[in-house]
């Protein structure tokens, strides 16, 4: 390989050109860092005072740097702080969010698979209308059903329950996960649905064996969706659960209205922070199959 | 005995008809090319021979059996699509196999016959790939042999070739001809490639618009087509069409390029009823340069004087545009023999191998 020789003559172009670049670099890094500062700071205030001691929040002002550093806060928020004259912290209402989150993120996942399987595969007359009427619970804010969900539930005997609030979540997530799978599976090539029909397979092999192995780009997308968005869900849970039956998001407001006493910012912290953990955690090890599986096709 | 049969076959969709009272036959063993431009119906009818599209109306039989309502899995054939269709998540060899697994075949008969179409198509060392990791041919190769694996009544094929580059097309031609020599399925064959449906099929069925044109051998087809539309879409470059009128029983006048008529005789008599004005096809390599010796060897050639336009080498022939009227001619000549740009020729055209239409039904006469 010929090596090439740098031209030891001086070209004002190029100099001018690299300069322009390194100064727009530069201006689109600060902006960015200057915004991921303002959105980051709210963490990091909470993060901060959950460490600290509660005198110290007394005595320093919400919003300062840690003078001091201990986890208590975190071991009380999570297991003996009390709650309107229970001591058990946040532990009950943490799983209960995580029974209702996981069971109603497969469900409703599996379900819009499958629906969007049969709504780009197997079309019917009247398939696209169908959905187009899914498509509308994309855009129906979840207020719109509170009544009828409170009717449901009341017939069904399933009010302040974790099983109610998975079935809410079932239902309200299909919109959107149908719309997911649906897209994704309509770049499948509908030759392969062919192909796999002549070779003699049936709806359910050809899922099996052609749909759900193409389809984890895109299962990861609605699973990382359902989760935050179920784990994040507050109206439902604050609605139709009470108490020991609240998930963690319902029971963060139970903490801050309950005390009669000075306000514990460091447990409050601590809690909110456990309440926000799944979400964070899901975003850190998924946020990049997010994207992926948002924006590749079926078919590389 | 007929291993497809296919009978006033009619498809819609809602008021738009797709296909228009299709009748094919497919004797066993039989290579059927189904070939037209794209939207005339053709693979709307390999898909209905499938059973993938419903059918609106007529029939179809394979082998003694009326299919109209079976299931594509139960009609016993193998389908090579043009997307070659290979189930991306799986091997190779999971590709070959799955049609016998969704069969409940025994794995040891699967083994079995994974081996010996593997062999066919010399395939052996790709059997653990994914067809990602495949090239074109390969992938092409791999798909014919998920359809060989099957040991069906009836291959189809859609436009197998046509995601190919130019040479491995003429080569992977050249493969279908010979395995299906060896093989001596039954074979319905779509493509738009008229090259690829004279050279593979024994029989062709050129359509247009949701109808059969010409169904028959592709000698036939090419020599004695039924219509100027036949006669058009079959050969490139393409018959020439030249607008001449009736000037005897076995004569005819065509415009020169300098306004003048040319007579040209017949080699045969034109049927009784004959319209006045008809069209003269001539394919291109039945335009010569007139000699003498030419006018010995085929008593059937006609001369007229043409200006040459164009010239155009391709190595193996050299193609002329010749003036004729207000109209442009293409001719086929050997490169040694091709004509000058700007020189003005006399042309032999062989009237034995030229074709009559009638312009207003196009038929040919």
């Amino acid at each position: 390989m010929a090596e090439i020789a740098p031209n030891p003559r001086h070209d004002p172009e190029a100099a001018a050109a690299t300069r322009r670049y390194f100064w727009n670099r530069f201006l689109t890094y600060a902006v960015l860092t200057l915004f991921a500062v303002i959105y980051l700071a709210p963490l990091l205030v909470v993060v901060f005072n959950s460490l600290r001691e509660q005198s110290e929040i007394a005595r320093n002002g919400l919003i300062s740097l840690p003078r001091s550093f201990r986890l208590d806060a975190w071991a009380e928020a999570w297991g003996t702080y009390c709650v309107s004259g229970t001591c058990e912290g946040m532990k009950r209402n943490f799983f209960n969010s995580l029974w209702m989150t996981i069971p109603a993120t497969v469900i409703s996942t599996l379900l819009g698979a499958m629906n969007g399987y049969v709504l780009s595969k197997w079309r019917f007359k009247g398939s696209e209308v169908l959905f187009n009427l899914m498509l509308l619970g994309v855009f129906m804010p979840g207020q719109i059903s509170l009544m009828p969900w409170a009717f449901l539930l009341g017939k069904l005997g399933l009010t302040n329950s974790t099983y109610g609030l998975v079935l809410i979540h079932v239902v309200q997530g299909i919109s959107f996960t149908t719309l997911f799978c649906r897209n994704f599976y309509v770049s499948i090539p509908d030759d392969l649905i062919k192909a796999a029909r002549i070779d003699g397979a049936g709806f359910w092999r050809i899922f099996r064996k052609i749909i759900l192995p193409l389809s984890p780009p895109i299962l990861i997308v609605t699973v990382i969706w359902q989760f935050t968005g179920i784990w994040n869900e507050y109206l439902f849970g604050v609605v139709f659960t009470s108490g020991q039956q609240q998930p963690i998001t319902a029971a963060l407001v139970a903490l801050t209205a309950g005390g009669t006493t000075a306000r514990a910012y460091d447990v409050m912290s601590a809690a909110v922070l456990i309440g926000a953990l799944p979400p964070l955690l899901i975003y850190l090890f998924g946020g990049k199959y997010f994207v992926r599986g948002l924006t590749q096709g079926a078919i590389k | 005995m007929s291993a497809l049969m296919i009978r006033d076959l009619h498809k819609s969709y809602g008021g738009l008809e797709i296909l228009a009272g299709i009748n094919l036959e497919a004797r066993t063993g039989e290579f059927i090319a189904l070939v037209g431009p794209s939207g005339c119906g053709k693979s709307t009818l390999l898909a209905m021979i499938a059973g993938l599209e419903t059918v609106t109306s007529g029939e179809i039989w394979i082998g003694d059996r009326l299919v109209n309502s079976v299931q594509p899995k139960d009609r016993d054939i193998a389908m090579v699509f043009q997307s070659y269709a290979l189930y991306p998540t799986m091997t190779v060899r999971q590709n070959i196999t799955f049609g016998m697994e969704s069969r409940g075949v025994p794995k040891a008969e699967q083994a079995e016959a994974v081996k010996r179409v593997a062999a066919l198509l010399q395939i052996e060392q790709l059997l653990n790939r994914k067809p990602g990791q495949l090239s074109g041919g390969q992938r092409q190769r791999v798909a014919m042999g998920r359809a060989l694996v099957r040991d069906p009544k009836l291959f189809l094929f859609d436009e197998p070739l046509s995601n190919l580059d130019a040479k491995l097309r003429v080569d992977m031609r050249t493969e279908i001809k010979k395995l299906h020599h060896r093989v001596g399925k039954t074979t319905v064959y779509v493509t738009h490639d008229q090259v690829e449906a004279m050279t593979l099929a024994s029989r062709i069925a050129v359509m247009n618009q949701g109808s059969v044109q010409q169904f028959d051998t592709p000698k036939r087809i090419y020599d004695r087509p039924t219509n100027m539309f036949v006669a058009g879409f079959m050969g490139s470059p393409a018959m020439n069409f030249i607008p001449a009128r009736l000037t005897g029983t076995t004569s005819i006048a065509v415009r020169a390029a300098d306004g003048s008529d040319a007579t040209l005789a017949l080699a045969a008599p034109l049927p009784v009823g004959a319209p006045k004005d008809v069209v003269l096809g001539v394919r291109p390599e039945h335009i010569y340069r007139f000699t003498t010796d030419l006018k010995s060897r085929k008593p059937a050639v006609q001369s007229m004087q043409a200006p040459v336009e164009l010239v155009e080498p391709t190595g193996a022939e050299t193609l002329a545009v010749l003036r004729l009227g207000d109209l442009e001619i293409t001719g086929r000549f050997e490169p040694d023999d091709a004509p000058i740009m700007g020189e003005t020729i006399t042309l032999g055209i062989d009237m034995s191998r030229a074709c009559l239409f009638d312009p207003t039904t196009k038929a040919l006469l």
